[in-house]
């Protein structure tokens, strides 16, 4: 299967110019495939999120090169960055970081509203679409302060779809949620994955949640500790 | 851009109570504004008009000597200023009146009534029963007069001049200057009745004028009218001769304009600390925004939108409050007090007030930018 994103020696470090830099990643090398469904684990401390933010385009690294496809994305000036993340990424955060003073459906329509384009018709109903995929086709008039956690969570991932975004990355998505819902959005975004073949990386520090994925990658102190991919069932 | 508005709006509208809060602090300001200036304004005016309102403010004479040839000067004079709201000419000698045992110094100046009253506002102030002189040697006295010489309307009173013949004239009417000077020695009449005295023919003394924006009298009519006729005429204007007058104006204009910007100033101060907040309470929002790929630009607009809409309710409510503080003034004070306001003014205070409220919002919309996406997100 062809690579989506490879991270080559990717180091960071923090506080570079002061008296004392922190240094969180190493040489930290990492192929994605397409469609793949992939976890990132490691304690807090561990760079994983530092991780998160450079695979998202949010933090740049210090040094080391990220490419999505062919594009090597540290070419890119922070507008092009923008522009890329809206068009390739889609985001779901623990604390999902819904917009509240917008309705559920306005939520999951705001990435295309920012790259642009004229809502059209057809945008609305796939937005309907993803609402009824994750199963609140009944709310999306609802203001997101009206929405329980979970239900939150749900229209973030429709919100992170809405662009066909090759890559979803996911922050701990089910990180304040019960177990029975964590359950089933996990099952809804192994569905999405499989449906839309969208890649997945989705970072956590709970061992059962990661695998439940196909790749399982360890951070530990900076560096890929672990990297163990399922046997693909056939 | 539109996307920008919208969310502005939404971000006003979600919380009402902050929203309405600036919108009254930036009306108030507006209010105060209006009112402060509307008064000053009025209060100049009125200085102004009673001080040179019924007086000539530009006037062109020649040295010891009667300008012949008036009217295609007049022409000339009108045709070198648009300034120029009325042109008249006079004609003043001086010498007693005498009634009885009565005698008093008089200045008797000729008028042509059609224009002269435009300046002299005369019909105004014409006590009752009196009216215009008609044909030569009728006059109006300063109502002073009527008592220092015991005369009345209807009587004959004889000019004694030192240099030419004596003349009676009939008394047709008595005015008041609300000046002692004015109503101690003038008389008016015709100007023929005055050109007939001195025997020069068809010429008069000054050519006077008032002018549409009085203080651009001395920096700019003054020479529009020098480039245009012959240097012997001498131009005087009301600045020239009133200059203490003027700084006093100046003055009030000065501290006026001050009121005005310490106004501004501490509007823009309570928007733009507001705002800032607002940044602070909109960084989970604007985290996520930027994650989701908006531009830096387009999350700046975001703020400038809201200190627009914000700008544009604040004058609206201020100038309504304003014009109500100006009207329960008016009517309630009990007070004299002139009010002067047009509709340029409301429109310059409301959009200082706009573009004010834009400036306040620029620093939160910079600050918007700094925002570390990461930190937000990650803390929460």
């Amino acid at each position: 299967m062809a690579s989506i994103l490879s991270l080559r020696k990717i180091n960071k470090t923090y506080g570079e110019n002061t008296k004392n830099p922190t240094k969180v990643l190493f040489d930290v090398d990492l192929e994605f495939e397409e469609s793949s469904f992939n976890s990132i684990i490691g304690q807090s401390g561990s760079g994983k999120s530092t991780l998160l933010n450079i695979i998202g385009s949010l933090d740049r690294p210090t040094s080391g090169n990220i490419y999505f496809k062919e594009e090597n994305l540290g070419k890119l000036n922070n507008k092009q960055l923008a522009e890329f993340r809206n068009r390739s990424l889609g985001f779901i955060f623990q604390f999902h970081y819904l917009l509240p003073e917008f309705t559920a459906m306005e939520n999951v329509l705001m990435p295309y509203r920012i790259s642009k384009k004229e809502i059209t018709e057809d945008v609305t109903s796939r937005a309907e679409e993803l609402l009824d995929i994750v199963g609140l086709g009944n709310f999306k008039h609802k203001l997101a302060t009206n929405l329980s956690g979970g239900q939150q969570q749900r229209v973030a991932i429709a919100r992170s779809l809405i662009n066909n975004p090759s890559i979803v990355l996911a922050d701990e998505p089910t990180g304040n949620l019960d177990s029975d819902t964590t359950e089933k959005v996990y099952e809804l975004l192994r569905d999405i994955n499989q449906k839309f073949k969208t890649t997945f990386i989705i970072i956590t520090h709970d061992r059962t949640v990661a695998e439940k994925t196909d790749r399982v990658i360890e951070i530990k102190d900076g560096k890929v500790y672990l990297d163990i991919s399922k046997q693909k069932t056939l | 851009m539109k996307l920008a508005f919208q969310i502005a709006k939404r971000f006003l509208l979600a919380s009402k109570r902050q929203t309405i809060v600036i919108i009254l602090g930036i009306a108030v300001g507006v209010s105060v504004q209006v009112f402060i200036g509307a008064l000053i304004a009025g209060l100049q005016d009125s200085l102004v008009n009673t001080t040179i309102g019924s007086r000539s403010q530009i006037t062109i004479n020649i040295e010891d000597e009667y300008i012949t040839g008036y009217n295609e000067l007049i022409d000339t004079i009108k045709d070198s200023s648009e300034n120029i709201r009325v042109i008249t000419p006079t004609i003043t000698t001086s010498g007693s009146l005498i009634k009885n045992s009565n005698s008093e110094i008089i200045v008797l100046r000729g008028f042509e009534f059609d224009s002269a009253d435009d300046i002299y506002k005369l019909t105004e102030k014409l006590t009752e029963g009196s009216t215009l002189p008609d044909e030569d040697n009728e006059i109006l006295l300063g109502i002073n007069l009527k008592e220092n010489l015991g005369i009345d309307i209807g009587d004959t009173v004889e000019f004694d001049s030192a240099i030419y013949d004596n003349r009676d004239f009939k008394v047709v009417g008595f005015f008041d200057f609300e000046v002692n000077e004015i109503n101690n020695t003038w008389t008016i009449s015709n100007i023929n009745t005055v050109q007939a005295i001195i025997e020069q023919g068809d010429v008069v003394g000054n050519i006077e004028m008032q002018l549409n924006e009085v203080f651009d009298a001395e920096d700019f009519t003054k020479t529009e009218i020098a480039k245009n006729i012959d240097n012997k005429y001498n131009i005087s204007t009301w600045i020239s001769e009133n200059e203490s007058l003027l700084s006093g104006l100046q003055g009030q204009s000065i501290s006026s304009l001050m009121i005005q910007i310490f106004v501004i100033v501490s509007v823009v101060l309570g928007i733009s600390s507001t705002l800032a907040i607002t940044v602070l309470q909109k960084s989970k929002q604007l985290g996520i925004l930027k994650a989701m790929g908006i531009q830096d630009s387009d999350a700046s607009l975001i703020f400038l939108f809201e200190g627009l809409l914000l700008g544009i309710f604040g004058a609206i409510v201020g100038l309504l409050l304003g014009i109500g503080l100006l009207y329960a003034f008016t009517t309630f004070s009990g007070t004299d007090i002139p009010i002067s306001f047009d509709l340029g003014f409301l429109a310059l205070s409301a959009g200082i007030a706009i573009a004010a409220s834009m400036i306040a919002a620029l620093i939160p919309a910079l600050k918007s930018r700094k925002l570390s996406v990461i930190e937000v997100i990650r803390n929460g």
